[in-house]
């Protein structure tokens, strides 16, 4: 393990040549397209040693990893917003087709109108196509979430595909240090894949994807469910062995910080959730009892997780920078709904904000959970949906 | 040319599937596997042929094949052909095999795509013409004046040439074959399959759903379409076209049928001839047959 | 690798995780019961030059040592093409009278 300095994006694809990927297929989109650039070097200069199929459209790149992980070789690739909405049929396809393919997107807003800069849209609206989520706060830990994720992703008892999603620019673009590892050290840690229920081998052939009648689609769908609830189990076991092995742990499906005796909970996913443990300490030293749950595993909904966390706190300040249009925040919608089968009510409140790339500061952060803490002294939910920033 | 006694007896598509009876897919798909002998990869997308290996967990095809989705044939062949590079693998081809839906137009781009990149696969196009899987919709390489279920009058516009589209991308093989001339076909595969980089061949395949002729049919609709001069046989290895021994005779105008002996036949050009005789239709088609030697011809030669 | 599939499965206990099909002649049943005419060879003018086996889109001749093609009347969907690509003419193409294979 030696320490480098880089962007997230670079990162990213020097986590190809740790993890011995053997297919990449990308398409470049704005602000993932350092990510497929700096792997084109890496292959050109002979150090990324896998094939590089430089697609000519995000559709085509998804379908060309679908093709390669058919044919049992590790594959991967990169995109953000409209590329990522491009290869939504194809998202479904990987899914169901139960291929271990890990895609890194680099949140951005969706068009029209063009911005460039971050919105949890793209991601968010990918959450019912099967595909495992995370979402990540620092260039360490997305170098180290992509490997993990192939480990994951490759487990028999999940064989699911894995998005790591990484804030356009604030993280893509921003250098700083992480622990590179060779990939003889990550060979102890990832076995070469070998798909363990079919593969396109002319020695062996069979069909995979013609038709399924109403009498066995049901089961297949609920063998994908079944296999995503698994994950999350499978999640803490690959995060255990990588502790045990490199020393690193981030947190697990939630980064608790400082949870322990909070009253008031401060939600959120990405970059968003790093700035807020400064807004925690900056409230603790006010005396006040708050504490951060940056959701890092968002599909499957860490249920269990929150439940625990549930069972002690009193609020939960719910941040999304997404949206699901006329009804309200992904993120805070999910928590409410895990909770709802319990006997725990903290209050739940949902803020919205930092869409289109509006700088979302620790200032901020601090008035969002002061309002929540607010509400909690005097009993009253206020708003279900507070818009923190709009103008 | 092979002869028939040469060419081998194992089948790769197997009896007992859920082809229509009669489907000339089927004849182009099992003669493309002899030349093939079994080490290919065959990437389908939505078209006839992902439909006619039956339901899972049974399928009629001894070969790999990975079915994926419309747009997308090229795309996954690529990948399919990047992992068998990884692999060590050079001997095992990768094969699509796509309608003219999945190749004319939804499937454009990829092939695009694919051949512009050089991707050493095998694209095979089987043209019969319409969306027939769906149920016999239009689609880009539907003739003139032929009628579907999205132009009952008939279409109003003739055929892509999507040969010569192929064409300027200088495909390191390219040819037309006909599933009524299966020892052609034959020939053409066993060609393709010593040639490295992308490569392709464009089959005519009557349907006869699609086309509405009498089933037993088949084969002499796919011999008239040759024997009219209205689709020729070729191969391009590289720069150098050359027309094949079949189709050479019908170059001469004289020597071709007339284009109405092809149409009467099918039920999808019956309009041009009820309730009344359309001579201008007819005379559009009769011309074009020459049109399409004349692009072709001066393209290649 | 897990790739033996059972053919009827009756629960999801029966099925793999994901839906890979292997190959078997009669994938969609015994097709012939799909026919309407059976095709007769007449194998006294038969020449064994073997355009039928060429021309067949089912796959249901085969050809034996001896090379006289045998059509298999399980699978054959009664298409006619080898009655009308025979260049001597010695299929017949005869309306089915026998109760057939009931559809599967």
């Amino acid at each position: 393990m030696k320490t480098e300095l880089m962007s997230a994006n670079y990162a990213a694809a020097h986590a190809i040549v740790s993890a011995r990927v053997g297919v990449v297929a990308a398409y470049p989109i704005t602000p993932a397209t350092t990510i497929p650039e700096q792997i084109a070097l890496l292959s050109e200069d002979g150090i990324y040693k896998g094939e590089f199929i430089r697609v000519e459209s995000e559709h085509s790149a998804m379908f060309a990893c679908i093709g390669a992980s058919s044919t049992g070789v590790r594959a991967f690739t990169a995109t953000s917003s409209n590329g990522l909405l491009l290869m939504h049929e194809a998202l479904h396809w990987a899914a169901a087709a139960r291929l271990p393919i890990v895609l890194v997107n680099i949140n951005r807003s969706v068009s029209p109108s063009w911005n460039i800069h971050v919105t949890h849209d793209d991601s968010y609206s990918q959450r019912d196509t099967g595909w495992l989520q995370f979402y990540s706060a620092s260039v360490d830990e997305l170098y180290h979430t992509i490997i993990q994720s192939f480990k994951l992703a490759e487990d028999e008892r999940v064989l699911m595909p894995v998005m790591v999603n990484a804030d356009g620019f604030v993280l893509s673009h921003t250098l700083s240090t992480f622990d590179y590892l060779e990939p003889e050290e990550v060979d102890k840690f990832l076995p070469p894949y070998n798909p363990p229920h079919w593969v396109m081998d002319p020695s062996n052939p069979v069909s995979h994807g013609n038709i399924v009648f109403p009498e066995y689609y049901q089961e297949f769908r609920y063998a994908m469910h079944e296999a995503e609830l698994n994950a999350y189990k499978v999640y803490q076991e690959v995060e255990r062995d990588y502790k045990r092995l490199f020393g690193k742990y981030f947190g697990g499906p939630i980064d608790c910080y400082k949870c322990g005796d909070a009253d008031v909970l401060f939600t959120s996913l990405g970059t968003v959730g790093s700035e807020a443990k400064d807004a925690i300490d900056q409230l603790r030293a006010e005396g006040y009892k708050v504490g951060n749950a940056r959701i890092r595993m968002y599909r499957p909904f860490p249920v269990a997780r929150v439940r625990e966390l549930a069972k002690r706190a009193k609020a939960f300040a719910c941040f999304d920078r997404g949206l699901s249009y006329g009804f309200g925040g992904p993120s805070v919608n999910d928590l409410r709904a895990s909770l709802y089968a319990t006997e725990y009510r903290p209050l739940v409140k949902s803020y919205l904000g930092g869409f289109g790339g509006r700088d979302i500061t620790v200032t901020d952060i601090k008035e969002i959970i002061l309002d929540t803490h607010k509400a909690m002294e005097k009993g009253d939910l206020g708003p279900e949906e507070t818009w923190h920033d709009l103008r | 040319m092979v002869t028939v006694k040469e060419m081998p007896l194992r089948e790769y598509v197997l009896k007992g599937n859920a082809a229509c009876a009669g489907c000339q897919d089927m004849v182009a798909l099992r003669h493309a596997h002899k030349a093939l002998e079994g080490d290919v990869i065959q990437v389908v997308p939505a078209c006839c042929t992902s439909v006619v290996q039956s339901l899972w967990p049974k399928t009629c095809m001894d070969v790999p094949i990975l079915n994926t989705a419309f747009m997308a044939a090229a795309a996954t062949a690529s990948g399919v052909k990047a992992a068998l590079k990884v692999k060590g693998n050079d001997s095992t081809q990768v094969m699509v095999w796509a309608g003219d839906g999945g190749t004319f137009d939804i499937g454009i781009q990829a092939l695009s795509g694919a051949f512009e990149r050089r991707t050493d696969i095998l694209y095979v196009c089987y043209n019969n013409q319409v969306y027939s899987n769906t149920g016999t919709q239009r689609s880009g390489a539907t003739p003139l004046y032929a009628q579907t279920s999205t132009t009952w009058y008939g279409k109003t516009e003739p055929e892509k040439l999507l040969d010569l589209i192929v064409a300027a991308h200088e495909p390191a093989y390219q040819a037309t074959a006909n599933a009524a001339y299966p020892r052609d076909l034959y020939e053409k595969f066993r060609k393709a399959r010593e040639i490295k980089g992308p490569r392709f061949i464009h089959i005519f395949v009557p349907c006869p759903q699609a086309w509405n002729y009498p089933v037993e049919k088949g084969a002499e609709i796919g011999k008239l379409a040759v024997e009219t001069g209205y689709w020729i046989l070729w191969e391009r290895v590289g720069d150098k076209f050359e027309l094949s021994p079949i189709s050479k005779r019908y170059q001469d105008p004289a020597k071709r049928k007339p284009i109405e002996e092809f149409l009467q036949i099918q039920g999808r050009f019956s309009r041009l001839f009820k309730p009344t005789r359309d001579e201008k239709r007819l005379a559009d088609l009769q011309a074009w047959v020459q049109h399409r030697w004349d692009l072709v011809m001066r393209a290649f030669t | 690798m897990v790739n033996e599939v059972n053919t009827e499965p009756q629960n999801r206990k029966q099925m793999p995780k994901t839906s890979y099909s292997r190959p078997m002649i009669g994938s969609t049943g015994k097709t012939g019961s799909w026919r309407i005419f059976d095709p007769v060879i007449d194998y006294g003018n038969c020449s064994k030059c073997r355009t039928c086996w060429l021309f067949c889109p089912e796959a249901a001749i085969s050809i034996d040592e001896d090379e006289t093609p045998h059509i298999d009347l399980d699978y054959c969907k009664g298409c006619g093409i080898c009655a009308e690509e025979c260049p001597k003419k010695c299929i017949a193409m005869v309306r089915s009278g026998e109760t057939k294979e009931a559809p599967v």
